[in-house]
């Protein structure tokens, strides 16, 4: 009796997959993450897009300073002091720029695949939001940032 | 052993039905066969339709996904919901604003998206008002009210809020009539033919805003409006009310009533009102009624008093409104998709008249007239008649349209769904529903090129469909494939608050439509607005302490509070300073006698608290925002009156 059932099961599963062609799955095949590059993170930024002059762009870090007031300073510390998030005391030495703007404006994919953010997420345990930062609002945090890390 | 050969063969049974699924030619069986596999939309998956659902008696609007008929999210509109601080925060108070002061409650019967040339368009989607009087514009963006507008010589607000072709009017005919607001209402009631009158407001919209206007109305003979639909293509510039108690009775109307073989359908040119209005023809009449909006930038609704409409009678105007005799007690008023034929559902007749436009405008055109009814112009039944479709069944209400020429009207006391063809009016199929349809809806259904394949039943009684939960049932809903040539129920739906009139869209008009996921913190210009934690604060002035608070994953700021005293107003400006799709804040305090704020991100709202003793009273937030969310709580000291605890506030951030 059993063994009919499964039959029946079988040829019933077979009828479903033949009379609907199948599964026609669009979900993209994740990136392994063994094409993920650490020092780069993961975005559209990288060493050609991103440069940052020797001295300081101050107009750029005073608008950066805005908005990490509006989107940023709620968990992060000027100090080197975790608040929810990481102190930003010399992150600009810790990160290079291209892994800092990835960061900022694509973070759920780095979560899941930086291996230092996952350290930092276990400590954390809250996920960095997306703030929606665009790429100029990005910059100008960055040059901020390297404001804060007493580049003049 | 029988068994076994039993589910073999079963098998093989769903083995030719699948097959034949995937081709349809025949879904005359699919009840039996492939009715999951219509309505199943797997995990991740999206439904194929929006269905935007009023909700009766609860006020709001619900809107599903089609076929799968799960429930993707409620609307406040006219109601009060503590669960979305609707009502309740200081910026949503206003939006229930009325002529009568604030009203928490409404009941909403009919929905109309807005179209562009006859065809959806996927912007806004309108509501009406029963009991006080009001039309809804939600913003198909947001998925929130966006304007409310009250009716002044209101009341019943049932033909509501039907919309012409390009969305140019909304329009509200008054289920009771009532003496005009600006006279003296506190009459005798069996002064009904004297006194009551009924009006028809015509509510512009504008055309890239929205914006809503009472662009002007129409009184008419105190008779009951009920429903109406706007003329389309060859029609458009017309309007089509169904009218009952042509008697004009004042008491035991289900008596009184329904003497007449005929009541009417009212068709009203608004085209030609439109002219009569720009040449100044209208008269203003004092009145007061609330208009109210809600900015996406300031996050507040404003509300305001407005106290005067221009009014045309239609006495006064030959040319504006005709009556046109139709059996019996009409219900429905639905216009076919080319605007040739009007369909009036009169629900004690035995037959469903079908009226030619083109006719009726030879009827005018000959004055092939019936007398008049108080000074309207009646058309003969037969000079405006297209046919009867005889024999319909027992009690016709509503009639949608597919785009293949065929008309499907719910019975509403022989429990079916009739489809018949418009031009020849033959019969060609018949569903039953369970039980007692009301509403139908046939996505696109009154659009000049209907989307068909599903209907939609609204069912007023649900009895044994659903597991039973005491006295009160939950509303049922019926999805019939339409596909075929035999209408074939596919899925049981349950709804919330009493489903009435609704309409439904294909899901890509609405989501490509630029669905607003956060609202930008720049942008924000709330005037409690704190755009970052350093801005945060607390000012007292006087009794009204002010707290400028921000919310993020996964602290307020601040969030300990001291130096507030009994006596005092609270007011929590709480602004969400994330900036990412789905992380709203909730914030709730303790004792506080309104409701949660849900707040969205980027956006500021304000929880008015008026602490009732002295003591500790923590506030939290509501919406599991992260994994601390749990810690995601401050308090609030209240002190006696006339202490002398100062006013301090703090994160506590280490030092």
């Amino acid at each position: 009796m059993k063994k009919n059932i499964s039959i029946a099961i079988i040829i019933l599963g077979a009828s479903l997959l033949y009379a609907c062609g199948g599964s026609t799955s669009t979900t993209p095949a994740t990136t392994s993450t063994s094409s993920y590059d650490p020092n780069r993170g993961e975005g559209k930024f990288n060493q050609e897009n991103v440069t940052v002059a020797a001295t300081l762009d101050a107009t750029m870090a005073t608008t950066g300073e805005a908005i990490a007031g509006t989107k940023c300073t709620s968990c992060h510390k000027l100090t080197g002091e975790k608040l929810v998030g990481p102190g930003w005391k010399a992150v600009t030495e810790r990160r290079r720029p291209e892994w800092i703007m990835n960061f900022i404006t694509n973070p759920d994919p780095m979560i899941d695949k930086d291996p230092a953010v996952q350290a930092s997420l276990e400590l954390c345990l809250v996920r960095m939001p997306n703030q929606s930062l665009s790429d100029v609002d990005a910059r100008n945090v960055l040059e901020f940032m390297r404001k804060n890390d007493g580049i003049k | 052993m029988n068994k076994s050969i039993g589910l073999i063969s079963l098998s093989a049974l769903a083995l030719v039905v699948m097959l034949g699924s995937c081709r349809p030619k025949n879904t005359a069986n699919a009840v039996s066969g492939d009715a999951a596999s219509k309505v199943y939309v797997a995990p991740g998956k999206f439904d194929e339709l929006y269905n935007f659902v009023s909700g009766g008696f609860s006020g709001q609007m619900s809107v599903y996904g089609l076929p799968s008929g799960r429930l993707l999210r409620v609307i406040p509109i006219f109601s009060v919901d503590p669960e979305k601080g609707w009502g309740y925060s200081e910026e949503t108070k206003p939006m229930l604003n009325t002529s009568h002061g604030f009203v928490p409650w409404d009941d909403l019967h009919h929905v109309q998206l807005s179209k562009t040339n006859g065809e959806q368009d996927g912007r806004w989607v309108f509501g009406n008002a029963n009991n006080t009087p009001r039309v809804a514009r939600i913003d198909l963006k947001t998925f929130r009210t966006a304007e409310i507008i009250e009716l002044p010589n209101s009341a019943g607000n049932h033909s509501s809020p039907f919309i012409t072709e390009n969305t140019e009017y909304v329009v509200a005919g008054t289920r009771f009539s009532v003496p005009p607001d600006d006279v003296n209402g506190d009459v005798a009631i069996s002064s009904y033919k004297k006194n009551f009158k009924g009006t028809l407001s015509f509510i512009s919209v504008g055309k890239e805003d929205g914006k809503m206007d009472i662009a002007f109305q129409i009184q008419c003979p105190g008779v009951n409006f009920d429903l109406s639909r706007a003329g389309k293509g060859k029609s458009h510039g017309w309007f089509f009310f169904s009218c009952y108690n042509t008697e004009q009775a004042n008491t035991l109307l289900e008596v009184n009533a329904s003497q007449k073989d005929k009541d009417f359908v009212m068709a009203v040119n608004w085209k030609k009102a439109e002219e009569y209005i720009k040449a100044g023809k209208g008269k203003k009449q004092a009145v007061r009624y609330a208009h109210n909006t809600y900015s996406d930038i300031t996050h507040s609704a404003t509300s305001e008093i407005k106290t005067e409409v221009t009014v045309l009678d239609s006495k006064e105007f030959a040319d504006i409104c005709y009556f046109i005799p139709c059996p019996k007690s009409p219900h429905g008023c639905d216009v076919d998709p080319t605007g040739e034929y009007i369909v009036g559902s009169g629900k004690l007749a035995a037959l469903i008249p079908v009226f030619s436009f083109d006719k009726i405008q030879k009827a005018i055109a000959d004055k092939a007239y019936d007398g008049d009814y108080e000074g309207i112009p009646v058309i003969k039944y037969e000079a405006a008649l297209y046919g009867e479709v005889k024999k319909p069944g027992l009690g016709p209400l509503h009639t949608e349209f597919d785009a293949k020429g065929n008309a499907y009207t719910s019975m509403f006391v022989s429990s079916e769904i009739v489809k018949w063809n418009i031009k020849d009016l033959k019969v060609l199929d018949r569903a039953p529903t369970y039980y007692s349809v009301g509403h139908l809806c046939v996505p696109g259904g009154d659009a000049k090129t209907p989307y068909g394949k599903y209907l939609i039943a609204y069912n007023k009684i649900t009895k044994d469909r659903y597991l039973p939960t005491g006295p009160e049932l939950a509303q049922s809903a019926q999805l019939y494939d339409i596909s075929g040539d035999k209408m074939q129920m596919i899925l049981d739906f349950p709804t919330i608050g009493e489903p009435h009139y609704a309409q439904a869209a294909p899901a890509d008009l609405i989501r490509n439509n630029g669905q607003v996921k956060i609202f930008k913190i720049e942008d924000n210009k709330h005037p409690y607005v704190t755009k970052g934690e350093s801005d945060s604060k607390v000012v007292r002035e006087g009794n009204k302490v002010h707290v400028y608070m921000t919310a993020i994953r996964s602290h307020f700021s601040p969030d300990n509070i001291e130096g507030v005293k009994m006596g005092d107003e609270v007011y929590f400006h709480i602004t969400n300073l994330e900036q990412d799709w789905d992380v709203p804040h909730g914030f709730a305090v303790k004792g506080a006698s309104n409701a949660e704020l849900l707040i969205m991100p980027g956006e500021t709202s304000t929880l008015k608290w008026t602490p009732d003793k002295v003591g500790m009273f923590p506030i939290y937030c509501t919406d599991f925002c992260s994994a601390l969310h749990q810690e995601m709580q401050g308090y609030v000291r209240v002190s006696p009156a006339g202490s002398n605890v100062p006013l301090t506030f703090s994160l506590n951030k280490p030092e």
